[in-house]
């Protein structure tokens, strides 16, 4: 089983992410999860969404404490909420920024991957400087540097969980793989 | 075979559809919220041919469900903990009318203190107004167990509450094969009662009984619970010929040799049966009865399951105070004339949505021989 931990705040659309990444295993041929774990339900408040992959039907609904990827919306929540409790040995963390991963002191045993999608989203117009809505392109890179999950797969999901600027998201989502 | 995936809650509005009822009202409470706003987009693209009634709170959605019931159509609400509540006078109204109406409910703890989160207290709450309550552990079974319950309840001549469990059922996306219309059709008849508010034919609905008529109308209605499973057996056949998926009143995995017995409903179910695995990994003879149907409970059943067993552990998601859990209430009574019976725990799992892990379930399992089953037992 694969397990997946995104990180964001509220309103970058991590929840959204999850289900575009649950799905795109799902037309990928495997059996998919994707949940999110809802605190006070405002923006700018710390959330999680969990996403688990596997070859058969998922049963436990737990949220996941043992990931083998995680995936952070912007690297300042990297900053002051602990995203690589409990990750699996040899796990990757993936986080939005401009930095480059050793500003991210995490315990050796796991990848650290850090990526400017922001730059990426504000190409293609998605969000606001203070605020750009990466939670699609940064499925593009995860797709490329993990393997694990096909771009055709997040091109064809995206539209059923994005309502509106769903073209810009699947440019944007490109890009990001072919840069990554 | 027509897979999708899609949230708890889509599935069961997606049951709803499929069933096509006449009348939906709801009002919007977390986590059910999800149904009916799927619901109204229906009706209003036109997918769902129904008159959707919007109301100012929870009381005027279940009365508007009970109008639309006697007067003949097939009707629908879904609600949640505190809306559930709010709701409980008139569901004792629809039940004693004998209306066939389902209800979905997102389980959700209930205040104060505030908590948006599941456990069963709000349905177990309402287990004595005469509604048959059905527990769903997959967005599967919630959609198809909607077909089921207006199939039963329109039989049975007594209203149905479908439970799924808020946020780890409702807001989890999960696949699920999508029945045609023509399938649901083939399953679900017409609803054509024989009793209904009728211009032409004037009759009334809860008119003053005096105590002779009225206990005979109350003996009617447990004698109809009673009767019921055979009805439900009927309505599952019928099902797995048609959709190929089979049901059953309780659901049993890994029971026939176990030692150790989880009991529980609803969702968290998943995570137990993950347990079980483990468990069975170590050379633990741990299995899991399931409990579908809560009302009628299926005692005999669980009696002939559970009664040559050495340890049961009920895990309930709710909490009588003073009392003990209403899950665990319900084995005891059914093992009460029995012999030799097993140790029950009364074990609470989970209240507010209280994260479960597979570890937490096993290592209970571990233990199990320094339980007491004297008194409730809560977790560390």
């Amino acid at each position: 089983m694969i397990e997946i931990r995104f990180h964001g705040r509220g309103g970058q659309g991590a929840v959204i992410a999850s289900k575009i990444l649950a799905y795109a295993y799902f037309l990928d041929g495997y059996h998919s999860q994707a949940f999110p774990t809802y605190g006070a339900e405002r923006r700018g408040a710390p959330v999680a969404a969990y996403v688990r992959v596997d070859d058969k039907f998922i049963n436990v609904r737990s949220p996941v404490v043992n990931p083998d990827y995680v995936i952070v919306m912007s690297g300042k929540l990297a900053d002051t909420v602990d995203v690589s409790s409990g990750i699996k040995e040899n796990g990757l963390i993936l986080i939005n920024s401009e930095l480059s991963a050793n500003h991210y002191n995490f315990e050796e045993r796991c990848k650290v991957v850090c990526f400017d999608v922001s730059r990426i989203a504000l190409k293609y117009g998605l969000g606001t400087k203070i605020m750009p809505i990466i939670n699609v392109p940064i499925l593009g890179v995860f797709s490329k540097i993990t393997n694990s999950v096909s771009l055709e797969s997040l091109k064809k999901a995206t539209p059923k969980f994005v309502a509106t600027g769903v073209d810009k998201n699947i440019e944007a989502l490109e890009e990001a793989y072919n840069l990554a | 075979m027509n897979k999708d995936m899609m949230l708890g809650s889509e599935a069961v509005a997606l049951g709803v559809k499929l069933s096509r009822p006449k009348v939906v009202s709801a009002y919007p409470i977390t986590p059910q919220t999800h149904i009916i706003e799927r619901l109204s987009e229906m009706v209003d693209s036109g997918e769902l041919d129904a008159s959707f009634i919007r109301v100012e709170s929870e009381l005027s959605a279940i009365s508007a469900v009970l109008g639309a019931s006697q007067a003949g159509v097939r009707a629908f609400t879904a609600t949640s903990s505190h809306g559930l509540a709010l709701m409980h006078e008139v569901l004792h109204w629809i039940a004693g009318s004998r209306l066939p109406v389902v209800l979905v409910n997102a389980n959700r703890a209930i205040g104060s203190p505030w908590n948006i989160w599941t456990d069963q207290t709000d349905s177990m709450s309402q287990r004595d107004l005469g509604w048959m309550q059905v527990y769903c552990e997959t967005a599967q079974e919630a959609l198809d167990t909607v077909l089921q319950a207006f199939y039963v309840a329109e039989k049975v001549l007594l209203p149905i509450m479908v439970m799924i469990d808020g946020f780890i059922l409702s807001h989890t996306l999960e696949e699920v094969i999508i029945p045609s219309q023509k399938q649901a059709d083939a399953f679900l008849p017409i609803y054509e009662p024989e009793y209904f508010l009728d211009v032409d034919n004037p009759l009334s609905f809860g008119n003053a009984a005096k105590g002779d008529v009225f206990y005979y109308l109350r003996e009617d209605m447990q004698h109809s619970m009673e009767a019921s499973f055979g009805v439900i057996r009927e309505a599952h056949n019928k099902f797995d010929e048609i959709f190929g998926r089979k049901y059953d009143i309780v659901e049993r995995y890994y029971l026939d040799d176990a030692e150790i017995v989880f009991v529980i409903a609803g969702a968290l179910t998943g995570t137990i049966r993950v347990a079980v695995d483990k468990l069975r990994a170590l050379g633990i003879k741990a299995g899991l009865l399931k409990i579908r149907y809560f009302r009628p409970f299926p005692s005999d059943i669980v009696k002939n399951l559970l009664k040559s067993k050495e340890h049961v552990v009920v895990l309930n998601r709710s909490v009588s105070f003073g009392s003990a859990g209403q899950l665990a209430q319900e084995i005891k009574n059914a093992l009460y004339y029995e012999p030799s019976k097993p140790k029950i725990y009364d074990y609470i799992l989970s209240l507010g949505g209280k994260d479960v892990f597979v570890e937490d379930v096993v290592n209970l399992a571990k233990n199990v021989g320094n339980l007491k089953t004297s008194k409730i037992l809560w977790r560390e």
